[in-house]
């Protein structure tokens, strides 16, 4: 009863906050809205919401009218452009991400494992580090000419440093009294670093790995307007070619979304990951 | 003190010299005891002294700089399972539930599932700690961890248990209750305990044996065997009466100690 009372009560107070929450915005949509209706915003340098709104419901369409004889009605569904573009998009993410991200774990888990070797690497490391990855864009195309080749690299390399450098200070700072307590329990080695190391640096790593997607995620973008033609960065800089304004923000929005979901996914992986971690309760 | 016992532990000699030229610390110096299989000695002495430092060293953690330490017949060279060992706070790996804490060691020793998972709820039980095993450490109250902690060490089997300042963290009535669990476990497995402390009337209620250490440089003022009969009554005079002499002893170390401090802020 009273719990029933209790989460209705809860349920009232997030209602409240949501609406709360979507007064700026809203206020702010009606304004631009009645600025350009009214004329005092040229529509070609800022088109009224509603533009951009009718503009991606039109992006995320498909094409073509339904045929079942042509595909599936799933494969029709997402046959439109933006659909396309998103999935090319999140497909270089994923794949420069896990290449990065792959590479980085394990050289990163050898420096922070072992003194020897991070004092042969670190000084190229740090060398290397404060270049951005955009900084690499003309040796990308010089190596690989255009297309996938160089995004991946870029995106990789973008993902590759957060990754490493996290991963690295994870395991050079586990508290030693977890290593003391190991080791009075007889562990060394290979169960040493993977039961307790690995596991004590995992907050850290992950920390890496969500700052690493977000530069994969950036890199992208930057990627597709450089070297392939098609993703949502390459669609964006494609209309500006024709000045259809309410096409780059819808495709500026979708970025935005897609970057939301990412870092949501991301949270709920470190949620999981790190249950056991004080200060994960909420 | 116990003639039927055989010396389990031998400190030989230790000394321990901490950093080197004009900063050098004499942690330990040229610590000798014998302590007999099952009997439970208590280190007391104020901060600073060199208690760790002496558990660190019977423990493989910091070698002494010289002399050595014999546990179950062997020189001590590395941290070992057959010298199990209580820390004071967050030793637990906290990314392991409780069962799995306590089944770490067992798992490192190669010892059958089965023969695990008995084990485990067996301490389980012992400790009163059952309904938790599920649970995460950081869910779980400073003495319901210290109680977790002392099940892992025992898990170990272990014949020394070697324990540093482990109730510290705890308030009064957590500590009495562990310190009682830890006598019986104490008796029940017969191990050989050395338990550090800066608390008087901890090491009187506990220890067969009390070891004050002077500070800087740390050595064995004194050794004082406790034949009080247990359970020890905290209020009887004979007590009462310990309690004042170990308390005189301390507050010397204790103001050598302050007066370190205070030539220390001076300069
Ligand atoms: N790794 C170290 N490097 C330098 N000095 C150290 C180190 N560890 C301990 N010491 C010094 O050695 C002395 C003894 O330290 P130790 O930790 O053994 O004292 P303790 O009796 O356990 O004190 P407490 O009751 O505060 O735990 C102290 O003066 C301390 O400053
Ligand atoms: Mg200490």
């Amino acid at each position: 009863m009273t719990d029933k009372n209790g989460r209705l009560k809860n349920g009232m107070a997030i209602f409240k906050r949501t609406l709360q929450g979507t007064i700026v915005p809203v206020v702010l949509l009606i304004v631009w809205e009645a600025l350009t209706q009214s004329g005092f915003i040229n529509p070609q340098i800022l088109p009224a919401p509603s533009q951009v709104l009718l503009k991606w419901i039109a992006y995320l369409k498909p094409l073509e009218p339904y045929d079942p004889a042509n595909m599936s009605y799933l494969a029709w569904l997402f046959s439109g452009e933006l659909p396309h573009d998103a999935l090319a998009s999140i497909i270089r993410v994923v794949g420069g991400f896990g290449i990065g991200a792959g590479l980085a774990l394990p050289l990163g888990l050898l420096m922070g494992g072992s003194a020897r070797f991070y004092q042969l690497m670190n000084p190229l490391v740090q060398l290397l580090r404060p270049i951005p990855p955009i900084a690499y864009i003309p040796l990308a195309i010089l190596w690989f000419g255009l297309g996938n080749p160089p995004a991946f690299f870029l995106i990789s390399l973008g993902a590759f440093f957060p990754v490493l450098m996290n991963t690295i200070s994870g395991v050079r700072t586990v508290d030693e009294i977890y290593i003391r307590a190991a080791r009075n329990l007889g562990a060394s080695g290979a169960t040493l670093f993977l039961r307790v190391i690995l596991p004590a640096a995992t907050p850290h790593i992950l920390t890496g790995l969500r700052v690493g997607i977000g530069v994969a995620f950036i890199v992208v973008i930057v990627a597709e307007m450089i070297a392939v033609n098609n993703g949502l960065g390459f669609r964006i800089l494609e209309a500006r070619e024709f000045m259809w304004s309410d096409k780059i923000i819808a495709g500026m929005i979708t970025i935005g979304l897609l970057g939301l979901a990412i870092d949501t996914g991301m949270d709920r992986i470190n949620r999981y990951l790190l249950r056991w971690h004080r200060g994960m309760d909420q | 003190m116990n003639d039927l016992g055989s010396p389990q532990l031998q400190i030989e000699g230790v000394s321990k010299v901490f950093g080197s030229g004009g900063t050098e610390v004499v942690a330990l110096n040229d610590i000798n005891l014998s302590i007999t299989a099952g009997e439970f000695v208590c280190l007391l002495g104020p901060s600073g002294c060199g208690k760790s430092t002496l558990l660190n060293a019977i423990a493989g953690f910091s070698l002494p700089t010289c002399g050595r330490v014999v546990a179950n017949g062997a020189e001590v060279a590395v941290p070992g399972p057959d010298r199990a060992m209580v820390f004071q706070e967050y030793a637990l790996f906290p990314w392991m539930t409780v069962a799995a804490n306590i089944s770490f060691g067992l798992e490192i020793k190669k010892i059958p599932k089965a023969e695990i998972i008995e084990k485990v709820s067996t301490l389980l039980e012992k400790l009163q700690i059952k309904e938790f095993s599920d649970r995460f450490p950081k869910d779980l109250s400073g003495g319901m961890r210290q109680r977790v902690a002392i099940a892992r060490a025992l898990a170990l089997d272990s014949p020394i248990l070697l324990m540093d300042e482990p109730f510290g963290a705890l308030d009064a009535l957590t500590r009495r209750s562990l310190q009682e669990e830890l006598l019986r476990i104490w008796m029940e497995f017969k191990k050989t305990i050395v338990f550090v402390t800066h608390s008087i009337e901890e090491s009187i209620y506990l220890a067969d044996r009390i070891v004050v250490m002077t500070f800087r440089p740390g050595t064995i003022k004194q050794v004082v065997p406790i034949d009080l009969p247990r359970p020890r009554d905290v209020a009887s005079s004979r007590f009462i009466t310990i309690q004042k002499q170990l308390s005189q002893m301390v507050m010397e170390e204790q103001m050598r100690f302050q007066k370190d401090e205070a030539e220390h802020l001076r300069v």
